[in-house]
């Protein structure tokens, strides 16, 4: 890809990041076509196109309101436009519900931290892997045969993950304790426990200091190399956006603004005027 | 001061019928702790399932007619979920709990015009007559009734099974994950919509116990539907989202009516019995409104 290419940022780059990861960005995994959504007689999106190639970092970008969550919600299933398609590996999608969704290969992360607060961390990412589980009710409830072995296979699991993320110090600690910043890392070691093929991230920095802004964007990046998960994310903070993705949709009034590198993007006068040069000058 | 003897008599008697409070709470947390519904319908799913069994086993074997009523509460639990609660997803908890009155209603008028409005004797096959325990120790021994016996040992394993199916299976760790946050659980992968259906169905069969133990004491009638009443300051003592707290409730319930008769009535003229119970679950949710073994409600600030 042309990508490779892309020069650094010249803002501060706030990750020690490597310079452009040589990472293959392979065919279109999930393409969204002239979707359009309305809620009564709001439109959230109109007519909308792009594509997420597998492998990439995509950013969806745009002003308040824009429609950047909706996309999301109507790539899990959590919403279901008026008109328009989905094609999932290249095959047009029916209708789907969320757990449909996940099962599918889609997790995601909220922009209003959506945890099950009285969960214990370790309990909490344990969810990521209730689809993994095939042990029959018997044997999970009497902890025999397949109950227990796969138990122990998942949690096995889920340690990696929380060692990946560095949050075993908080393994047993109820979520709802938890800082907004690991709350956030819990989050996201829940999406990743289900092993998805797109991860989908809402706005995964906001409200975070520097530091923690740093830290995510490593393991975001890391997520990508390591694993070679797909991620589409939402985010404001412009510099982030510029340093770890691939591509970046911008859309604005729930329209398609600009589709492009970052260096496009940011050189695109569309976007200047409707974003960057109001928010970012 | 009386005599050890009859207080302990009392006081098991107490335990007992604190077990059948119990059996009925158990029913409100089930579904409570799943879906964040408070159900009002629970009192008249303990009498739809006892009339259901009992009109049932008139002609058909007992463990047939046994089976085919937990099919029928498990077809309540689906009409439920399909007409109501799918219809009213994502509304306020308070919506959600006047559609429940609206479905003990219905439940019932239904159940009483299917199955008649009779009071049946339901007949478990459990001698009637008491049993004396420990008659060489105290004169006259301690009466017990087998039908409290069979209600709590029926109580007590329904609740080990449960607790091991809340705590160690998939399904256990879905329901919970569905009753902190709806959204978050489906985006993990849990289809909402079976959650609810095991947990109704669960709540049926709860009740159909429960239904069984209150309906062998009292005969299956319209006022079974009642005993959901009974189970409201169990929930508020032991809290609506704990199952241990629900039998612990339905205990300290159980056991304080019959002592608080026993001792505070005769200096206040008696009748404390129906009313001592929600005079202590008032005291309790002044002094810690999670109740005794409710989750405390963690919010950052």
């Amino acid at each position: 890809m042309a990508l490779a290419a892309v020069p650094e940022s010249p803002r501060e780059s706030l990750t020690s990041a490597p310079p452009r990861r040589a990472r293959r960005i392979g065919e279109v995994l999930l393409a969204v076509e002239n979707i359009s959504l309305r809620f009564g007689g709001v439109r959230a999106l109109s007519n909308v196109s792009f594509d997420i190639r597998k492998g990439e970092i995509r950013a969806i970008i745009g002003p308040n309101g824009a429609g950047k969550s909706s996309m999301l919600n109507v790539i899990n299933g959590f919403y279901h436009p008026q008109e328009g398609r989905i094609l999932w590996k290249g095959q047009a999608r029916a209708r789907m519900r969320p757990h449909e969704a996940a099962k599918g290969g889609i997790a995601r992360t909220f922009q209003n931290i959506a945890l099950f607060k009285g969960m214990s961390t370790l309990d909490n990412i344990m969810t990521g892997r209730i689809l993994k589980m095939r042990a029959s009710f018997l044997e999970q409830a009497l902890w025999i045969g397949r109950g227990r072995s796969e138990e122990l296979r998942e949690r096995a699991f889920v340690e990696r993950i929380i060692d990946f993320l560095e949050i075993s110090h908080i393994r047993h600690t109820p979520v709802g304790k938890l800082p907004y910043g690991l709350q956030k890392r819990v989050e996201l070691a829940r999406a990743l426990a289900m092993e998805p093929e797109l991860l989908l991230l809402d706005e995964p920095m906001a409200g975070m200091n520097l530091e923690e802004k740093e830290d995510m964007c490593r393991f975001v990046l890391d997520v990508n190399e390591e694993f070679g998960t797909t991620v589409a994310l939402i985010e404001h903070d412009m510099s982030v956006v510029m340093d770890i993705s691939d591509r970046v949709v911008v859309l604005d009034y729930g329209k398609l603004l600009a589709d492009g590198t970052p260096e496009e993007v940011r050189n695109d006068p569309a976007v200047i005027e409707a974003y960057l040069g109001v928010s970012h000058g | 001061m009386a005599e050890l003897g009859p207080v302990l008599e009392v006081l098991l008697g107490g335990l007992m019928s604190g077990v059948l409070y119990a059996l009925v709470a158990l029913g409100f947390v089930l579904i409570f702790k799943a879906s964040g519904v408070f159900n009002f319908a629970q009192g008249a799913m303990v009498l739809f399932a006892a009339l259901s069994l009992v009109r049932l086993s008139e002609w058909l074997p007992f463990p047939l007619a046994f089976l085919l009523t937990i099919v029928i509460m498990i077809a309540v639990a689906w009409a439920v979920e399909r007409l109501v609660l799918r219809p009213l997803v994502g509304q306020h908890g308070l919506i959600l709990f006047m559609a429940t009155i609206g479905v003990t209603f219905f439940l019932d008028g239904f159940g009483q015009t299917i199955w008649g409005s009779n009071v049946y004797q339901l007949d478990l096959g459990i001698p009637a007559s008491p049993w004396f325990l420990l008659e060489n120790v105290f004169p006259g021994g301690i009466l017990v009734s087998p039908i409290d016996v069979f209600a709590a040992a029926i109580a007590g394993s329904l609740v080990l099974a449960l607790s091991i199916f809340f705590h160690s299976t998939k399904i256990g760790r879905a329901l919970r994950a569905v009753a902190d946050d709806h959204q978050a659980a489906q985006s993990v992968g849990i289809p909402l919509n079976q959650i609810w259906l095991i947990v109704w169905s669960t709540a049926g069969i709860v009740a159909l116990v429960a239904g069984m133990a209150w309906g062998s004491k009292l005969g299956v009638q319209f006022s079974l539907s009642l005993v959901a009443l009974k189970a409201l300051p169990v929930l508020i003592l032991g809290g609506l989202t704990s199952i241990p707290g629900a039998i612990v409730g339905g205990l300290v319930v159980g056991a304080g009516e019959k002592l608080a008769e026993l001792y505070i009535g005769p200096l206040i003229g008696g009748g404390i019995e129906y009313w001592f119970a929600y005079v202590l679950a008032l005291a309790v949710l002044l002094v810690r409104p999670q109740g005794l073994f409710g989750e405390k409600i963690i919010e950052r600030v």
